[in-house]
Protein backbone atom coordinates (compact mmCIF):
# COMPACT_ATOMS: atom_id res chain seq x y z
CA UNK A 1 0.00 0.00 0.00
CA UNK A 2 2.72 2.43 1.11
CA UNK A 3 5.09 1.48 -1.74
CA UNK A 4 2.17 1.74 -4.20
CA UNK A 5 1.49 5.28 -3.04
CA UNK A 6 5.17 6.17 -3.28
CA UNK A 7 5.34 4.79 -6.83
CA UNK A 8 2.24 6.77 -7.86
CA UNK A 9 3.63 9.90 -6.24
CA UNK A 10 6.95 9.40 -8.07
CA UNK A 11 5.25 8.95 -11.45
CA UNK A 12 3.09 12.08 -10.99
CA UNK A 13 6.09 14.09 -9.81
CA UNK A 14 8.19 12.98 -12.80
CA UNK A 15 5.32 13.76 -15.20
CA UNK A 16 4.83 17.21 -13.66
CA UNK A 17 8.53 18.09 -13.99
CA UNK A 18 8.75 16.68 -17.53
CA UNK A 19 5.78 18.78 -18.66
CA UNK A 20 7.13 21.83 -16.81
CA UNK A 21 10.45 21.58 -18.64
CA UNK A 22 8.69 20.98 -21.99
CA UNK A 23 6.59 24.11 -21.41
CA UNK A 24 9.73 26.16 -22.17
CA UNK A 25 9.30 25.14 -25.82
CA UNK A 26 6.29 27.46 -25.94
CA UNK A 27 7.90 30.23 -23.92
CA UNK A 28 9.70 30.88 -20.64
CA UNK A 29 7.35 30.54 -17.67
CA UNK A 30 7.32 30.03 -13.85
CA UNK A 31 6.74 26.25 -14.15
CA UNK A 32 9.92 25.89 -16.18
CA UNK A 33 11.89 28.06 -13.75
CA UNK A 34 10.57 26.07 -10.78
CA UNK A 35 11.50 22.72 -12.38
CA UNK A 36 14.93 24.02 -13.40
CA UNK A 37 15.79 25.21 -9.88
CA UNK A 38 14.51 22.03 -8.27
CA UNK A 39 16.61 19.97 -10.69
CA UNK A 40 19.81 21.90 -9.98
CA UNK A 41 19.23 21.86 -6.22
CA UNK A 42 18.29 18.21 -5.92
CA UNK A 43 21.22 17.09 -8.15
CA UNK A 44 23.66 19.03 -5.97
CA UNK A 45 22.12 17.60 -2.78
CA UNK A 46 22.26 14.08 -4.20
CA UNK A 47 25.95 14.48 -5.08
CA UNK A 48 26.80 15.76 -1.59
CA UNK A 49 24.87 13.02 0.20
CA UNK A 50 26.15 10.27 -2.08
CA UNK A 51 29.77 11.31 -1.68
CA UNK A 52 29.39 11.65 2.09
CA UNK A 53 27.52 8.39 2.71
CA UNK A 54 29.45 6.13 0.31
CA UNK A 55 32.89 7.75 0.36
CA UNK A 56 33.72 10.28 3.05
CA UNK A 57 32.11 8.36 5.92
CA UNK A 58 33.31 4.79 5.15
CA UNK A 59 36.67 5.68 3.59
CA UNK A 60 37.75 8.53 5.88
CA UNK A 61 35.73 8.74 9.08
CA UNK A 62 34.98 5.03 9.76
CA UNK A 63 38.36 3.95 8.40
CA UNK A 64 40.19 6.32 10.74
CA UNK A 65 38.58 4.78 13.84
CA UNK A 66 38.84 1.21 12.47
CA UNK A 67 42.44 1.18 11.21
CA UNK A 68 45.65 1.20 13.21
CA UNK A 69 49.23 2.35 12.63
CA UNK A 70 50.24 3.84 9.27
CA UNK A 71 46.87 3.10 7.61
CA UNK A 72 45.17 5.17 10.32
CA UNK A 73 47.48 8.18 10.35
CA UNK A 74 47.91 8.49 6.58
CA UNK A 75 44.21 9.45 6.46
CA UNK A 76 45.12 12.77 8.06
CA UNK A 77 46.64 13.82 4.70
CA UNK A 78 43.39 13.69 2.63
CA UNK A 79 41.48 15.13 5.59
CA UNK A 80 43.90 18.08 5.82
CA UNK A 81 43.74 18.60 2.04
CA UNK A 82 39.94 18.67 2.11
CA UNK A 83 39.99 21.23 4.95
CA UNK A 84 42.46 23.31 2.94
CA UNK A 85 40.09 23.21 -0.03
CA UNK A 86 37.26 24.50 2.17
CA UNK A 87 39.28 27.61 3.10
CA UNK A 88 38.14 29.07 -0.24
CA UNK A 89 35.02 30.18 1.63
CA UNK A 90 37.09 32.38 4.01
CA UNK A 91 38.62 35.24 1.99
CA UNK A 92 41.45 35.99 4.47
CA UNK A 93 42.93 32.50 4.30
CA UNK A 94 41.61 31.34 0.93
CA UNK A 95 45.23 31.20 -0.37
CA UNK A 96 45.69 27.96 1.61
CA UNK A 97 43.31 26.19 -0.80
CA UNK A 98 45.94 26.61 -3.54
CA UNK A 99 48.01 23.81 -1.99
CA UNK A 100 45.12 21.37 -2.23
CA UNK A 101 44.33 22.54 -5.76
CA UNK A 102 48.02 22.17 -6.72
CA UNK A 103 47.88 18.58 -5.46
CA UNK A 104 44.80 17.79 -7.58
CA UNK A 105 46.16 19.60 -10.66
CA UNK A 106 49.52 17.84 -10.32
CA UNK A 107 47.95 14.39 -10.26
CA UNK A 108 45.56 15.34 -13.07
CA UNK A 109 48.33 16.69 -15.30
CA UNK A 110 50.56 13.67 -14.65
CA UNK A 111 47.79 11.23 -15.53
CA UNK A 112 46.62 13.26 -18.54
CA UNK A 113 50.10 13.55 -20.11
CA UNK A 114 50.97 9.86 -19.77
CA UNK A 115 47.43 8.81 -20.71
CA UNK A 116 47.36 10.98 -23.83
CA UNK A 117 50.72 9.77 -25.12
CA UNK A 118 50.34 6.11 -24.20
CA UNK A 119 46.62 5.83 -24.84
CA UNK A 120 45.91 8.20 -27.73
CA UNK A 121 48.92 9.52 -29.63
CA UNK A 122 50.91 6.30 -30.11
CA UNK A 123 47.97 3.88 -30.72
CA UNK A 124 46.32 6.38 -33.09
CA UNK A 125 49.59 6.80 -35.02
CA UNK A 126 49.83 3.02 -35.25
CA UNK A 127 46.20 2.93 -36.40
CA UNK A 128 47.03 5.26 -39.28
CA UNK A 129 49.89 3.09 -40.56
CA UNK A 130 47.74 0.90 -42.78
CA UNK A 131 48.60 -0.97 -46.00
CA UNK A 132 47.65 0.96 -49.14
CA UNK A 133 48.14 -1.95 -51.57
CA UNK A 134 47.69 -5.69 -51.23
CA UNK A 135 45.64 -8.76 -52.05
CA UNK A 136 42.58 -8.09 -49.90
CA UNK A 137 39.21 -6.68 -50.97
CA UNK A 138 39.58 -3.61 -53.22
CA UNK A 139 37.29 -1.47 -50.99
CA UNK A 140 39.45 -2.24 -47.97
CA UNK A 141 42.30 -0.36 -49.63
CA UNK A 142 39.98 2.45 -50.77
CA UNK A 143 39.06 2.93 -47.09
CA UNK A 144 42.73 2.93 -46.13
CA UNK A 145 43.53 5.57 -48.79
CA UNK A 146 40.68 7.75 -47.52
CA UNK A 147 41.92 7.33 -43.95
CA UNK A 148 45.50 8.30 -44.78
CA UNK A 149 44.42 11.18 -47.02
CA UNK A 150 42.05 12.45 -44.30
CA UNK A 151 44.72 12.39 -41.60
CA UNK A 152 47.44 14.03 -43.73
CA UNK A 153 45.29 16.77 -45.29
CA UNK A 154 43.60 17.60 -41.96
CA UNK A 155 46.98 17.87 -40.27
CA UNK A 156 48.19 20.05 -43.13
CA UNK A 157 45.17 22.38 -42.76
CA UNK A 158 46.42 23.17 -39.24
CA UNK A 159 50.01 23.70 -40.40
CA UNK A 160 50.33 27.49 -40.54
CA UNK A 161 54.11 27.90 -40.95
CA UNK A 162 53.88 28.15 -44.74
CA UNK A 163 51.44 30.05 -46.90
CA UNK A 164 48.67 27.82 -48.35
CA UNK A 165 49.14 28.54 -52.07
CA UNK A 166 48.93 26.44 -55.25
CA UNK A 167 48.92 22.70 -54.56
CA UNK A 168 49.23 23.39 -50.81
CA UNK A 169 45.97 25.33 -50.97
CA UNK A 170 44.35 22.26 -52.57
CA UNK A 171 45.65 20.05 -49.75
CA UNK A 172 44.33 22.45 -47.10
CA UNK A 173 40.94 22.63 -48.90
CA UNK A 174 40.76 18.83 -48.93
CA UNK A 175 41.54 18.88 -45.23
CA UNK A 176 38.66 21.23 -44.53
CA UNK A 177 36.31 18.98 -46.51
CA UNK A 178 37.25 16.06 -44.22
CA UNK A 179 36.72 18.29 -41.17
CA UNK A 180 33.29 19.36 -42.46
CA UNK A 181 32.29 15.73 -43.06
CA UNK A 182 33.33 14.96 -39.46
CA UNK A 183 31.26 17.92 -38.18
CA UNK A 184 28.30 16.73 -40.26
CA UNK A 185 28.54 13.21 -38.82
CA UNK A 186 28.81 14.62 -35.30
CA UNK A 187 25.78 16.88 -35.89
CA UNK A 188 23.75 13.96 -37.29
CA UNK A 189 24.60 11.85 -34.25
CA UNK A 190 23.66 14.78 -31.98
CA UNK A 191 20.23 15.07 -33.61
CA UNK A 192 19.79 11.32 -33.16
CA UNK A 193 20.76 11.59 -29.48
CA UNK A 194 18.37 14.45 -28.76
CA UNK A 195 15.52 12.64 -30.51
CA UNK A 196 16.29 9.58 -28.36
CA UNK A 197 15.91 11.69 -25.22
CA UNK A 198 12.56 13.00 -26.45
CA UNK A 199 11.47 9.42 -27.21
CA UNK A 200 12.42 8.45 -23.66
CA UNK A 201 10.29 11.18 -22.09
CA UNK A 202 7.29 10.67 -24.39
CA UNK A 203 7.51 6.93 -23.73
CA UNK A 204 7.40 7.66 -20.02
CA UNK A 205 4.42 10.01 -20.36
CA UNK A 206 2.47 7.58 -22.54
CA UNK A 207 3.20 4.26 -20.91
CA UNK A 208 3.89 5.10 -17.30
CA UNK A 209 1.99 8.28 -16.51
CA UNK A 210 -1.05 8.06 -18.84
CA UNK A 211 -1.38 4.30 -18.52
CA UNK A 212 -1.22 4.85 -14.76
CA UNK A 213 -4.13 7.32 -14.95
CA UNK A 214 -6.30 5.21 -17.26
CA UNK A 215 -5.39 1.86 -15.71
CA UNK B 1 5.84 30.46 -59.72
CA UNK B 2 5.09 33.43 -57.44
CA UNK B 3 2.83 31.22 -55.35
CA UNK B 4 5.59 28.62 -54.90
CA UNK B 5 7.98 31.38 -53.86
CA UNK B 6 5.38 32.67 -51.40
CA UNK B 7 4.96 29.20 -49.87
CA UNK B 8 8.74 28.72 -49.62
CA UNK B 9 9.07 32.16 -48.06
CA UNK B 10 6.32 31.29 -45.56
CA UNK B 11 8.09 28.01 -44.70
CA UNK B 12 11.37 29.85 -44.30
CA UNK B 13 9.79 32.16 -41.72
CA UNK B 14 7.67 29.57 -39.91
CA UNK B 15 7.50 29.90 -36.11
CA UNK B 16 9.79 27.27 -34.55
CA UNK B 17 6.96 26.20 -32.22
CA UNK B 18 5.19 24.63 -35.22
CA UNK B 19 8.30 22.50 -35.74
CA UNK B 20 8.19 21.43 -32.08
CA UNK B 21 4.53 20.48 -32.51
CA UNK B 22 5.28 18.40 -35.63
CA UNK B 23 8.16 16.65 -33.85
CA UNK B 24 5.90 15.96 -30.86
CA UNK B 25 3.18 14.43 -33.07
CA UNK B 26 5.66 12.39 -35.10
CA UNK B 27 7.13 11.06 -31.84
CA UNK B 28 3.88 10.35 -30.03
CA UNK B 29 1.93 8.60 -32.78
CA UNK B 30 4.35 5.78 -33.62
CA UNK B 31 5.04 5.27 -29.91
CA UNK B 32 1.33 5.11 -29.06
CA UNK B 33 0.77 2.63 -31.90
CA UNK B 34 3.74 0.59 -30.56
CA UNK B 35 5.42 0.04 -33.92
CA UNK B 36 8.53 -2.09 -33.50
CA UNK B 37 11.20 -2.36 -36.14
CA UNK B 38 13.64 -5.20 -36.62
CA UNK B 39 16.89 -3.50 -37.59
CA UNK B 40 19.89 -5.09 -39.23
CA UNK B 41 22.64 -4.79 -36.60
CA UNK B 42 25.67 -2.73 -37.52
CA UNK B 43 29.07 -4.38 -37.86
CA UNK B 44 30.59 -2.84 -34.71
CA UNK B 45 27.63 -3.99 -32.55
CA UNK B 46 27.77 -7.49 -34.06
CA UNK B 47 31.50 -7.68 -33.29
CA UNK B 48 30.83 -6.58 -29.69
CA UNK B 49 28.05 -9.17 -29.36
CA UNK B 50 30.22 -11.96 -30.78
CA UNK B 51 33.09 -11.03 -28.48
CA UNK B 52 30.83 -11.57 -25.45
CA UNK B 53 29.38 -14.68 -27.09
CA UNK B 54 32.89 -16.18 -27.21
CA UNK B 55 33.70 -15.57 -23.53
CA UNK B 56 33.93 -18.66 -21.32
CA UNK B 57 31.26 -19.45 -18.73
CA UNK B 58 32.24 -17.91 -15.39
CA UNK B 59 34.42 -15.18 -16.91
CA UNK B 60 34.22 -11.86 -15.07
CA UNK B 61 32.81 -8.84 -16.90
CA UNK B 62 33.19 -5.39 -15.39
CA UNK B 63 30.42 -2.92 -16.24
CA UNK B 64 31.06 0.77 -15.60
CA UNK B 65 28.03 3.04 -15.28
CA UNK B 66 29.32 6.36 -16.58
CA UNK B 67 26.04 8.13 -17.31
CA UNK B 68 23.18 9.74 -15.44
CA UNK B 69 19.39 10.04 -15.89
CA UNK B 70 19.84 12.61 -18.68
CA UNK B 71 21.18 9.82 -20.93
CA UNK B 72 18.88 7.12 -19.60
CA UNK B 73 16.69 6.75 -22.74
CA UNK B 74 19.71 5.71 -24.81
CA UNK B 75 21.85 3.80 -22.35
CA UNK B 76 19.36 2.07 -20.10
CA UNK B 77 17.88 -0.18 -22.86
CA UNK B 78 21.47 -0.98 -23.83
CA UNK B 79 22.33 -1.96 -20.25
CA UNK B 80 19.28 -4.25 -19.99
CA UNK B 81 20.14 -5.98 -23.28
CA UNK B 82 23.81 -6.42 -22.31
CA UNK B 83 22.94 -7.76 -18.83
CA UNK B 84 20.51 -10.26 -20.36
CA UNK B 85 23.25 -11.46 -22.68
CA UNK B 86 25.82 -11.73 -19.87
CA UNK B 87 23.54 -13.63 -17.47
CA UNK B 88 22.27 -15.91 -20.24
CA UNK B 89 25.91 -16.81 -20.94
CA UNK B 90 26.49 -17.44 -17.18
CA UNK B 91 29.13 -14.73 -17.00
CA UNK B 92 29.85 -13.04 -13.66
CA UNK B 93 29.02 -9.35 -13.51
CA UNK B 94 30.93 -6.75 -11.50
CA UNK B 95 29.26 -3.34 -11.63
CA UNK B 96 30.77 -0.01 -10.65
CA UNK B 97 30.56 3.55 -11.96
CA UNK B 98 32.10 6.98 -12.18
CA UNK B 99 28.83 8.94 -12.24
CA UNK B 100 27.06 8.79 -8.86
CA UNK B 101 23.78 10.04 -10.31
CA UNK B 102 23.65 7.05 -12.67
CA UNK B 103 24.51 4.31 -10.20
CA UNK B 104 20.93 3.79 -8.98
CA UNK B 105 19.96 3.19 -12.63
CA UNK B 106 22.69 0.56 -12.96
CA UNK B 107 21.72 -1.08 -9.68
CA UNK B 108 18.01 -1.23 -10.62
CA UNK B 109 18.77 -2.87 -13.98
CA UNK B 110 21.26 -5.29 -12.41
CA UNK B 111 18.81 -6.45 -9.74
CA UNK B 112 15.91 -6.77 -12.20
CA UNK B 113 17.79 -8.79 -14.81
CA UNK B 114 19.55 -10.92 -12.16
CA UNK B 115 16.10 -11.85 -10.82
CA UNK B 116 14.94 -12.80 -14.35
CA UNK B 117 17.83 -15.28 -14.61
CA UNK B 118 17.78 -16.46 -10.94
CA UNK B 119 21.25 -15.10 -10.24
CA UNK B 120 22.52 -14.66 -6.68
CA UNK B 121 24.15 -11.54 -5.31
CA UNK B 122 27.75 -12.17 -4.31
CA UNK B 123 28.00 -15.39 -6.33
CA UNK B 124 26.97 -14.27 -9.81
CA UNK B 125 27.12 -10.53 -9.55
CA UNK B 126 28.30 -7.72 -7.32
CA UNK B 127 27.69 -4.00 -7.08
CA UNK B 128 30.80 -2.06 -6.06
CA UNK B 129 29.40 1.46 -6.34
CA UNK B 130 31.41 4.64 -6.80
CA UNK B 131 34.83 5.93 -5.83
CA UNK B 132 35.91 9.49 -6.59
CA UNK B 133 39.05 10.00 -8.62
CA UNK B 134 38.16 8.95 -12.16
CA UNK B 135 41.38 8.05 -13.95
CA UNK B 136 43.27 7.61 -10.64
CA UNK B 137 40.74 4.90 -9.71
CA UNK B 138 41.29 3.20 -13.08
CA UNK B 139 45.05 3.17 -12.62
CA UNK B 140 44.82 1.89 -9.03
CA UNK B 141 42.51 -0.94 -10.13
CA UNK B 142 45.32 -2.15 -12.38
CA UNK B 143 47.36 -3.28 -9.38
CA UNK B 144 44.68 -4.32 -6.86
CA UNK B 145 40.94 -3.63 -6.93
CA UNK B 146 40.84 -3.87 -3.13
CA UNK B 147 43.03 -0.78 -2.87
CA UNK B 148 40.08 1.16 -4.28
CA UNK B 149 37.06 -0.96 -3.41
CA UNK B 150 37.83 -2.75 -0.14
CA UNK B 151 34.14 -3.61 0.15
CA UNK B 152 31.04 -3.58 -2.05
CA UNK B 153 28.49 -0.79 -1.77
CA UNK B 154 26.79 -2.50 1.18
CA UNK B 155 30.03 -2.70 3.15
CA UNK B 156 30.71 -6.43 2.62
CA UNK B 157 34.46 -7.04 2.24
CA UNK B 158 35.30 -8.25 -1.27
CA UNK B 159 36.96 -11.45 0.00
CA UNK B 160 33.64 -12.48 1.56
CA UNK B 161 31.99 -12.45 -1.88
CA UNK B 162 32.68 -15.60 -3.96
CA UNK B 163 32.40 -13.66 -7.23
CA UNK B 164 35.32 -11.40 -6.18
CA UNK B 165 37.54 -13.91 -4.40
CA UNK B 166 40.00 -14.48 -7.27
CA UNK B 167 39.61 -11.06 -8.82
CA UNK B 168 42.46 -8.69 -8.03
CA UNK B 169 43.08 -6.55 -11.11
CA UNK B 170 42.41 -6.27 -14.84
CA UNK B 171 44.19 -9.60 -15.45
CA UNK B 172 41.23 -11.31 -13.78
CA UNK B 173 38.60 -9.45 -15.79
CA UNK B 174 37.83 -10.84 -19.23
CA UNK B 175 36.05 -7.77 -20.50
CA UNK B 176 35.23 -4.22 -19.46
CA UNK B 177 32.00 -2.71 -20.77
CA UNK B 178 31.79 1.05 -20.29
CA UNK B 179 28.44 2.76 -20.77
CA UNK B 180 29.41 6.31 -21.52
CA UNK B 181 27.70 9.68 -21.69
CA UNK B 182 30.88 11.76 -21.40
CA UNK B 183 34.63 11.43 -21.63
CA UNK B 184 35.08 8.60 -19.09
CA UNK B 185 35.27 6.12 -21.98
CA UNK B 186 38.39 7.90 -23.26
CA UNK B 187 40.01 7.44 -19.84
CA UNK B 188 39.13 3.72 -19.77
CA UNK B 189 40.88 3.38 -23.14
CA UNK B 190 43.88 5.46 -22.05
CA UNK B 191 44.45 3.70 -18.74
CA UNK B 192 42.74 0.29 -18.59
CA UNK B 193 43.48 -0.63 -22.21
CA UNK B 194 46.70 1.17 -23.10
CA UNK B 195 48.44 0.60 -19.76
CA UNK B 196 47.03 -2.76 -18.65
CA UNK B 197 45.82 -4.32 -21.91
CA UNK B 198 42.20 -4.64 -20.71
CA UNK B 199 39.76 -5.60 -23.49
CA UNK B 200 37.01 -2.98 -23.73
CA UNK B 201 33.62 -2.58 -25.39
CA UNK B 202 32.04 0.87 -25.17
CA UNK B 203 28.33 1.57 -25.24
CA UNK B 204 27.66 5.28 -25.59
CA UNK B 205 25.19 8.04 -26.34
CA UNK B 206 24.97 9.00 -30.01
CA UNK B 207 26.56 12.39 -29.24
CA UNK B 208 29.89 10.88 -28.28
CA UNK B 209 29.88 7.91 -30.68
CA UNK B 210 31.86 9.75 -33.43
CA UNK B 211 34.65 10.44 -30.89
CA UNK B 212 34.99 6.73 -30.13
CA UNK B 213 35.27 5.45 -33.70
CA UNK B 214 39.02 6.24 -33.93
CA UNK B 215 39.59 3.89 -30.95
CA UNK B 216 37.59 1.20 -32.73
CA UNK B 217 39.44 1.71 -36.01
CA UNK B 218 42.80 1.53 -34.21
CA UNK B 219 41.79 -1.70 -32.44
CA UNK B 220 41.84 -0.12 -28.96
CA UNK B 221 38.27 -1.22 -28.26
CA UNK B 222 36.46 -4.37 -29.37
CA UNK B 223 33.19 -2.75 -30.37
CA UNK B 224 30.91 0.28 -30.13
CA UNK B 225 27.24 0.19 -29.25
CA UNK B 226 26.21 3.71 -30.21
CA UNK B 227 23.02 5.46 -29.13
CA UNK B 228 19.46 4.18 -29.30
CA UNK B 229 20.25 2.53 -32.63
CA UNK B 230 23.04 0.55 -30.94
CA UNK B 231 20.65 -0.45 -28.16
CA UNK B 232 18.07 -1.62 -30.73
CA UNK B 233 20.79 -3.58 -32.57
CA UNK B 234 21.83 -5.29 -29.36
CA UNK B 235 18.23 -6.06 -28.38
CA UNK B 236 17.81 -7.69 -31.80
CA UNK B 237 20.93 -9.78 -31.35
CA UNK B 238 19.92 -10.85 -27.84
CA UNK B 239 16.44 -11.67 -29.17
CA UNK B 240 14.36 -9.62 -26.75
CA UNK B 241 13.06 -6.37 -28.18
CA UNK B 242 12.67 -3.49 -25.73
CA UNK B 243 12.42 0.29 -25.68
CA UNK B 244 15.43 0.61 -27.99
CA UNK B 245 13.56 -1.18 -30.78
CA UNK B 246 10.32 0.72 -30.12
CA UNK B 247 12.28 3.97 -30.53
CA UNK B 248 13.66 3.03 -33.97
CA UNK B 249 10.44 3.70 -35.87
CA UNK B 250 10.17 7.11 -34.23
CA UNK B 251 13.83 7.85 -34.96
CA UNK B 252 13.28 7.13 -38.66
CA UNK B 253 10.11 9.25 -38.79
CA UNK B 254 11.73 12.20 -36.99
CA UNK B 255 14.88 12.02 -39.12
CA UNK B 256 12.82 12.25 -42.30
CA UNK B 257 10.86 15.16 -40.81
CA UNK B 258 14.05 16.99 -39.84
CA UNK B 259 15.57 16.45 -43.31
CA UNK B 260 12.40 17.92 -44.86
CA UNK B 261 12.54 20.91 -42.49
CA UNK B 262 16.24 21.47 -43.24
CA UNK B 263 15.50 21.47 -47.00
CA UNK B 264 12.52 23.82 -46.61
CA UNK B 265 14.45 26.05 -44.23
CA UNK B 266 17.38 26.40 -46.61
CA UNK B 267 15.30 26.88 -49.73
CA UNK B 268 13.14 29.42 -47.88
CA UNK B 269 16.26 31.25 -46.70
CA UNK B 270 17.66 31.57 -50.23
CA UNK B 271 14.29 32.66 -51.64
CA UNK B 272 14.00 35.33 -48.94
CA UNK B 273 17.56 36.51 -49.59
CA UNK B 274 16.93 36.75 -53.34
CA UNK B 275 13.70 38.73 -52.81
CA UNK B 276 15.42 41.11 -50.40
CA UNK B 277 18.26 41.69 -52.88
CA UNK B 278 15.75 42.44 -55.64
CA UNK B 279 13.76 44.85 -53.47
CA UNK B 280 17.01 46.73 -52.62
Amino acid sequence: MYSGFLHAFGVWLAAFFTLSIFSFLYKDNPFYKFAEHIYVGSSAAYWILYLFVFDVKPLLWDAFFRNTGFEKWILIVPFALSLMMLTRFIPNISWISRYAIAFVVGIGAGLAITGSIQGILIPQLKGTLVPLFGKENFWHYVNNWILVAGVLTTLFYFYFSIHHRGILRGLAKTGIIFIMIAFGAAFGYTVMARVSLLIGRIHFLLFEWLSFIFH
Amino acid sequence: MKKIYDILEFLGKIDRRWIFLFVFVFTTLPLALKFKVRVTPTEEVKIAFNYIENLKEGDRVLISIDYDPASMPELQPMLYAILRHLFRKNLKVIMMGHWPLGLPLGKTALEEVAKEYNKKYGEDYVFLGFRPGGSAVMVAMGSEIRNVFAADQYGTPLDSLPVMRDVHNYDDIALLIGLEAGSTGDFWVQFANARFGQEIILGCTAVIAPNLYPYYQAGQIRGIIGGLRGAADYENLVGKLGTGSIGMWVQSAIHILIIIFIIFGNVGYFVLRRRRKRSV
